[in-house]
């Protein structure tokens, strides 16, 4: 055991936190305005495609980032109504 | 119809423990069941999101919503436990003048339909982001530290609250409740520290809670995590749900609850209004 590995053991909550910083800095610093406006019209286009086959409320469709070290997820959360599967 | 009750968290200075104190809060209130919303108006400098672990997931921001280039429903951001918890985050790339009185007003209202409580985040000062967190509040929590300067530009606050809000424009009177962070039992006893009694002497506001000085207020943030939720057993955590108890109109003594296993700090008689 060298003496890092025992620095790095004192608090894991230091380093969660350096972890955390520096995904969220490497976003920050590429600026993060490109992705609500990436999100906004995914969401658009999204909506144009549901609406073909069934009707929905635009404001039942969610849609989440997750930004992580190597990539970043998006979910779509769609509430069908009842009657969707019916009509598709 | 819910009809939210709007709480802002404001100090003048800054590092005071502002945005520690709305995510403890606000994660206390929500894991009593109730539906809470946190409001971070710090644009520009938008920190509530790192404190509640929910930095990753921001997508829109509170300046979208006032501008109608995102709904309210668009913009929340869901905490991760708590499933009543909502953040609504403040824009990291305008400035603070994209914030306008009107728009303000308008997301407070639609978000009062649907939460029992929402919380603004105030930024440090007394600019434009500060007076529009308080402008629509119900009711004030003022955090002050046992420090001169604190105490100073809390009083300065306390002048805003009574003329610059919705409330104090109508004749009313704003209540106002004091909770004093980062308390050290050990220098308050040895006089090195201002007292709490002073503090509430001075200031002259009912007192809310004593949050004591902890490492685990340092370690919650670290990790994303508000104290009350990171390690609800640590002192500050039963202080800060003390607090909350308090606000929501419980009569119960003020008390610094200390690390030591069921030992608590001395009791206070201050209360809140």
């Amino acid at each position: 055991m060298n003496l890092l590995s025992l620095f790095s053991k004192k608090d894991k909550s230091a380093s969660v936190a350096k972890n955390r910083l520096q995904i969220l800095l490497a976003h920050e610093r590429t600026g993060s305005g490109p992705d609500a406006m990436l999100v906004s019209r995914l969401r658009e286009d999204i909506l144009e495609v549901i609406k073909k086959h069934i009707e929905i409320d635009p404001e039942a469709v969610k849609i989440e980032m997750d930004r992580d070290e190597e990539v970043t997820t998006l979910g779509i959360d769609i509430e069908l109504p009842v009657k969707a599967s019916e009509q598709a | 119809m819910t009809d939210g009750k709007v709480i802002v968290v404001t100090s003048g200075k800054g590092g005071v423990g502002k945005t520690t104190s709305t995510a403890a809060i606000a994660s206390a209130l929500a894991k009593d069941g109730e539906r809470v919303c946190a409001i971070d108006f710090d644009v520009g400098l938008r920190n509530l999101d790192l404190i509640m672990g929910a930095e990753r997931r921001v997508v829109f921001d509170l300046v979208n919503v006032v501008r109608g280039e995102a709904s309210i429903k668009q913009a929340l951001v869901r905490d991760k436990k708590l499933d009543s918890l909502f953040l609504l985050p403040a824009s990291q790339t305008r400035d603070k003048d994209a914030l306008t009185e009107e728009g303000v007003s308008s997301v407070i209202n639609e978000l009062k339909m649907s939460f029992d409580w929402i919380i603004c985040d105030s930024p440090a000062g007394i600019e434009r982001g500060a007076t529009l967190a308080m402008r629509y509040a119900d009711a004030a929590i003022v955090v002050s530290n046992p420090e001169v300067s604190s105490v100073r530009d809390c009083d300065r606050i306390i002048g805003l609250l009574d003329a610059k809000t919705i409330v104090a424009e109508n004749g009313g009177r704003m209540p106002k409740h004091l909770l004093v962070t980062r308390f050290d039992t050990e220098r308050a006893k040895t006089g090195e520290m201002l007292a709490i009694d002073d503090m509430v002497d001075i200031l002259s506001i009912p007192l809310l809670g004593v949050v004591p000085e902890s490492k685990d207020v340092l370690k919650a943030s670290n990790v994303g995590s508000p104290i009350t939720i990171a390690n609800e057993n640590s002192a500050p955590a039963r202080a800060y749900m003390e607090a909350v108890r308090r606000l929501r109109g419980e009569d119960i003594p003020v008390t610094i609850p200390e690390d030591r296993k069921g030992i608590f700090g001395k009791l206070f008689r201050g209360r809140a209004a």
